[in-house]
């Protein structure tokens, strides 16, 4: 998905960049900078303010310790139910006579490719770059942990899903909410429902939208040159209008094939890379390990390397945020937990594999600079961060890094992330729609006002510097994990049922593999 | 005794002459017919959101299309014919999902037709009557 802080000094730069845009534009932009800093400010400050006294935001602890609560109260089912979650993807437990229907690889793919992006290829460079590569091994806990609130919410997402006459489903959070609390005699289920929704669709609309738009669009004009924003950002409008309103599903189509190779093409050039600075990955595991506990890494030293691996894994996979949950609950199962499986893969994939492929490739060809003597990482000038080889942090870093091995990697990064933004942008604006049709009822015509609100967003996105608007909707995508965890919270119960009672079936043989 | 034969079946021409040659073989032997017709479909493949929740009720639609256009009319043409027919409707790879139903109802053998793709297409892709004489677990008839 997306990040917050990261994005700072790139929209700053993009805003340079914007100097070419009308001036009239410009002044609209101001305008709109300023009503969204002075109405809204506090709301993003209240969700990213730290702990008192450290640098680490109280959201991303809020998502940290819910997936240690789950990993515990669950009985560590990500490594448990690991090879079962496997199992069921590969398709040994689906009946043959269901085939036609989405399966379960389709599921986590369609999930995966909203998950799968920015965060992967920027926001792990920035916690490197500031936190050392000590972060790595907080980042990969992180990850492992978010598979047990994967799995939590992804269950409840298909046990509360509606199911219409027609066929269709829908499911969430906002359904778990309600019909979930109804059951346990909760109060306050339909409260937290809307609360949900009203921040999933504004989250839909920055994070899952605008911000995507914004960094293809800062990508794009780093390999080819200037031009303006509302260009690319028309561009992306247009296209993603024919998706989502046109029906058109062909391109939609080519991405979801594209999407998923391009993620492949991005770890097998990692793994290679790796291989062939073999003689370093001793050296780079030691740094792990070592950046992870001591004061070595750099800024804050362990503490600081511990926030900047959680804040990227939390903010790459969303465990907790609750949009997973509207992505698996179409699946068409009669064992809501059999969702729930193979959902904790998400994390395992997105953070563990991708993520730290994108940290090794950072620190195995030597971007961050240390002191030959001391062998300590050195500070850059400004002192916020490692001083690099080229001096650059964020996706460029990734960049270099990967260019240092093959050059050409700077052009399919470029592709990459333009269609990672893509496919982001496909899924949270289902996962805006189905929030949108939960406060405001289904029907054509309220459907195509959001899907066209959307299309305007993305042109919004791409073509100014609206530094605090995207701020607010990245608190929104944050809060969403707010009504989202205590839901989960309330009902893990539930889950833990669910899941004892498919355990022990499967362990007698009433639920056997297929062919 | 009377075997039967499985024909896939699409409602492409091809089909329909392995068909009509199905029915004369079945004549003359006192065999059934079983008429099969595969919708190509791939676990595997990547859908958006929103096919994903229009899936089962795109799935119904297309059953309910395959059964009134591909295999209704044809039942007919084959009962008139005066052989035992009966019909089969399945989601997934056309070879293989003729050789499991031919495996699963005891087929004695299997009639496609041949669609004459030839070169470049049939080397990348394949050919469903090249797959089937390769994997089939029965004798295959392949009407030109």
């Amino acid at each position: 998905m997306t990040t917050m802080k990261l994005n700072a000094p790139a929209l700053a730069g993009l805003a340079a960049g914007l100097g070419v845009a009308p001036a009239a534009a410009q002044g609209v932009d101001e305008t709109v900078n300023q009503i969204f800093a002075s109405s809204t400010g506090w709301f993003v400050q209240l969700i990213f303010s730290n702990f008192p006294g450290t640098g680490f935001p109280w959201i991303v602890g809020w998502l940290v310790i819910a997936a240690s609560i789950f990993t515990l109260y669950f009985g560590f089912i990500q490594f448990r139910a690991f090879g079962h979650s496997l199992a069921l993807v590969r398709g040994d437990y689906s009946d043959p006579n269901d085939a036609g229907e989405v399966s379960h690889f389709q599921a986590l793919t369609t999930a995966l490719s909203g998950t799968v992006g920015l965060g992967n290829i920027a926001g792990v460079a920035v916690a490197i770059g500031i936190g050392g590569p000590g972060a790595t091994f907080w980042m990969i806990l992180a990850g492992l942990l978010g598979m047990a609130s994967k799995f939590t919410e992804c269950t409840l997402g298909v046990k509360y899903r509606n199911e219409y006459a027609d066929g269709t489903v829908s499911g969430g959070p906002m359904y778990y909410m309600t019909k979930g609390f109804a059951e346990r005699r909760l109060p306050g289920g339909k409260f937290l429902a809307v609360l949900f929704a009203i921040f999933c669709i504004l989250g839909s609309f920055g994070g899952g939208n605008m911000f995507q738009a914004n960094q293809a669009h800062a990508q794009i004009i780093n390999v080819v040159g200037e031009y303006p924003g509302w260009i690319t950002g028309v561009v992306m409008a247009i296209i993603v209008f024919l998706v989502i309103v046109g029906g058109l599903k062909s391109i939609a189509r080519v991405t979801e094939k594209v999407v998923p190779f391009m993620a492949a093409l991005y770890v097998i050039t990692a793994l290679v890379i790796i291989a062939m600075n073999y003689d370093m990955i001793g050296t780079a595991l030691g740094q792990i390990i070592t950046g992870a506990f001591t004061n070595d890494g750099v800024v804050g030293g362990a503490i600081g390397a511990l926030i900047q691996g959680f804040r990227r894994a939390a903010f790459s996979n969303e465990a907790g945020i609750g949009s997973a949950a509207i992505a698996h609950s179409a699946v068409r199962t009669k064992e809501p937990v059999t969702e729930g499986f193979v959902s904790l893969l998400e994390p395992f994939i997105d953070t563990v594999i991708i993520c730290t492929m994108t940290a090794l490739v950072i620190i195995i060809t030597g971007q961050l600079v240390s002191d030959p003597a001391t062998g300590l990482f050195v500070l850059n000038e400004a002192g916020d961060g490692i001083r690099t080889v080229t001096g650059n942090s964020g996706v460029a870093l990734t960049s270099d890094a990967f260019s240092s091995a093959f050059g050409w990697f700077r052009y399919v990064l470029v592709l990459a992330v333009v269609l990672f933004a893509f496919s982001t942008m496909i899924s949270w604006s289902y996962y805006g729609l189905k929030a949108w049709t939960f406060l405001f009822g289904e029907g054509q015509t309220k459907e195509l006002i959001f899907k066209v609100i959307f299309c305007v967003f993305v042109v919004i996105g791409a073509s100014a510097s609206l530094g605090p608007v995207i701020d607010f909707s990245d608190a929104m995508i944050f809060a969403m994990a707010i009504p989202n965890i205590i839901a989960l919270y309330l009902l893990m119960p539930i889950v833990r049922a669910e899941t004892n009672s498919y355990l022990s079936r499967l362990r007698t043989g009433q639920i056997r593999k297929y062919g | 005794m009377s075997r039967k034969i499985v024909v896939g079946f699409d409602g492409s021409e091809a089909s329909q002459r392995a068909l009509d040659f199905a029915i004369t073989r079945a004549q003359a032997q006192g065999d059934s017919i079983l008429i099969a017709h595969v919708l190509e479909w791939s676990p595997y493949s990547f859908l958006t959101p929103s096919e994903v929740e229009e899936r089962h009720r795109r799935r119904t639609e297309e059953l309910q299309r395959a059964e009134a256009a591909i295999l209704t009319p044809v039942v007919r043409q084959v009962e008139q014919a005066g052989i035992p027919v009966s019909t089969t409707l399945r989601y997934g790879h056309t070879a293989e999902t003729l050789c499991r139903i031919a495996r699963d109802e005891g087929a004695a053998m299997i009639f496609i037709g041949r669609m004459g793709a030839s070169g470049f297409a049939s080397r990348i892709f394949g050919s469903v009557a090249a797959t089937l004489a390769q994997v089939s677990p029965v004798p295959v008839t392949i009407v030109p």
